[in-house]
């Protein structure tokens, strides 16, 4: 009995560290930026103005805008993301197919360029005189050099071809290790009930695969609303830019809550304001994901085992 | 049906090859880029040039990317240090001293992984300047230390492990430090590795909070160098491509290495 308190208290002696750094970097934080959200910071001094950063914030268009863009972002960019994700592993998951390790490598290779790297990169490929215009008109697609960083559509469309570039292999990864869980055994039963590969892909595959589907779309999610790094180092002039992207059309909300702290006179209070927004979109936005997904997979799993009986 | 088959076949191999294509050609554009010149890279030359050694020496002489280097690779090492031996041993307390009261503050855990970091952003800065610790690299080190993510992915990885073996080691007399500093650590080498490997990425490409911290020049590290490379009024893209090239080069290198574990430690905590 007495060892196994000891245990006990052993037990919280490894736990320690990590609770200490987390109370300090991260739930102190996180309750004093609620504190902060409801006070004006001009300079050292700090008042309580109660709820009106929150006020200001629904009157603020910058703060839609910033929205706006996210939201734009977030619903073009992760669908056509985690599909073609999930068609790579799909078609990689395949044993048939040769040279899998190449193709497999290959897709996954831009995931080790850093978020900074490949934005840079990026922006030198579609600039004016770029090599996307030269190529672009050496193969007579286009007569004219494209301002792809100058008109907001098509910088947003540089933005989502980028992002799809650099996080298509990383969450395939995720999606071929887990098909590589499904047992063979499926496949040959359904295989010998006459499905074809397309129709065992939809029945089979893709309830069996709900839950990692669910956490790919809930990263993604969570990662474009933070979206930083890539606007910053995509649009010209960077931090100091005047306005972030043509038209401000790279201010996210991160963007937007950088500017408010550090380019603009400093107003702490305000900025935690709209840093809640994103917390509490976040937090809105996994409880519904989590809701659909988990109704349909119910649904799935009583349609499998309807079929099993069946059968 | 045997033709349509093939040519079912050549199209799924033309979409991977395409796909393929698009995936490496910025890193070998990239490798081109270093060795040309800022305008032979915008009008599309595609050669190798002889141009290394020029943006070489404006990359370390007039950007002191030696120095940028080196102050990544130093927080990137701290971290790794530093966060494997907190998170490990959370992970292990949490799944080998299992209770009631620890559960729930492992989900507490896992919960705060949906903070945003612009919500600890602005608090996390006043808490550094309050420390003195402003434009000092143990800011950085301090806060990526502790990485939710990585507690969670540990613990996953410690599930399977044969407690009988610590039982064994118990009943012997050794101690509870000791069992898991020279028995369960040597035995676990390969979950450390993609543990030690994912956050050396992490910290090595970090943005947003080292450009938030570091405020003078000697001190920033080489993403933050070649960013504001690329921001300047007149870029110089071939300088740029390759500071771009080094920068990327020891992640490759690590890739390549230990491309399981690489794998692994991107993957492994999320298997069902």
């Amino acid at each position: 009995m007495a060892n196994e308190k000891r245990l006990d208290r052993i037990g919280w002696y490894f736990i320690t560290p990590a609770c200490v750094l987390l109370l300090f970097f991260i739930v102190y934080p996180i309750f004093f930026s609620l504190y902060l959200s409801f006070t004006s910071t001009k300079g050292i001094v700090s008042q309580f103005v109660g709820v009106k950063n929150y006020l200001r914030m629904f009157g603020d268009p910058m703060f839609f805008l910033a929205l706006e863009n996210t939201f734009r972002l977030l619903l073009i960019q992760v669908p056509i993301m985690l599909l073609l994700s999930i068609t790579f592993a799909a078609i990689l998951n395949n044993k048939s197919i040769r040279f899998r390790g190449f193709f497999r490598t290959a897709l996954f290779l831009p995931s080790v360029t850093s978020l900074i790297a490949y934005s840079i990169l990026f922006k030198m490929l579609f600039s004016y005189d770029g090599l996307v215009n030269n190529t672009l008109i050496k193969l007579s697609i286009i007569d004219a050099p494209l301002q792809w960083m100058s008109e907001p559509r098509l910088a947003t469309f540089v933005l989502v071809i980028a992002m799809i570039w650099r996080w298509t292999g990383y969450n395939m990864i995720f999606y071929l290790s887990a098909m590589q869980n499904i047992s063979e055994d499926l496949y040959e039963a359904a295989s010998i009930d006459g499905s074809s590969k397309v129709h065992s892909f939809f029945t089979i595959t893709i309830p069996l695969l709900k839950p990692i589907i669910l956490f790919t779309t809930v990263m993604s999610t969570i990662g474009t609303l933070q979206l930083f790094d890539e606007p910053m180092n995509l649009s010209q002039g960077g931090t100091t830019a005047s306005m972030i992207g043509p038209d401000n059309c790279f201010l996210t909300l991160s963007v937007y809550i950088y500017n408010i702290c550090f380019k603009y006179t400093p107003n702490f209070g305000y900025a935690a304001t709209v840093s809640y927004a994103i917390l509490i979109i976040i937090a809105l936005l996994t409880f519904i994901q989590f809701r659909l997904s988990g109704d349909r997979e119910e649904a799935m799993r009583k349609t499998l085992e309807r079929k099993g009986g069946v059968r | 049906m045997n033709i349509r088959k093939k040519g079912q076949s050549l199209l799924l191999y033309l979409f991977l090859s395409v796909s393929a294509f698009f995936s490496i050609f910025p890193f070998f554009w990239i490798v081109i880029g270093s060795t040309n010149t800022a305008v032979q890279i915008q009008t599309g030359k595609l050669s190798f040039g002889n141009q290394l050694g020029r943006n070489l020496h404006k990359l370390f002489g007039q950007s002191n990317m030696g120095g940028a280097l080196f102050n990544s690779a130093k927080i990137a090492v701290l971290t790794v240090v530093l966060s494997l031996l907190v998170t490990s041993m959370a992970a292990y307390g949490f799944q080998m001293y299992k209770s009631k009261a620890r559960e729930r503050t492992y989900s507490f855990f896992l919960l705060t992984m949906m903070i945003p970091f612009a919500s600890l952003m602005i608090p996390l800065f006043q808490i550094i300047v309050v420390f003195r610790l402003l434009n000092s690299h143990m800011a950085i080190v301090l806060v990526a230390s502790i990485s939710v993510f990585m507690v969670f992915f540990f613990r996953q990885s410690f599930v399977n492990y044969q407690t009988e073996i610590l039982q064994a080691a118990r009943v012997d007399g050794a101690g509870e430090a000791r069992i898991f500093f020279t028995i369960f650590f040597p035995s676990m080498k390969s979950t450390y590795a993609a543990g030690a490997i994912y956050s050396f990425m992490t910290s090595w490409n970090a943005y947003l909070w080292p450009l938030i911290v570091l405020q003078s020049n000697d001190k920033r590290t080489s993403t933050l160098l070649i960013s504001s490379l690329s921001s300047s009024y007149t870029p110089d893209f071939g300088v740029i491509m390759t500071g771009i090239a080094l920068a990327t080069l020891p992640v490759i290198v690590v890739f390549f290495a230990f491309q399981k574990q690489f794998v692994q430690g991107m993957v492994g905590s999320v298997k069902q």
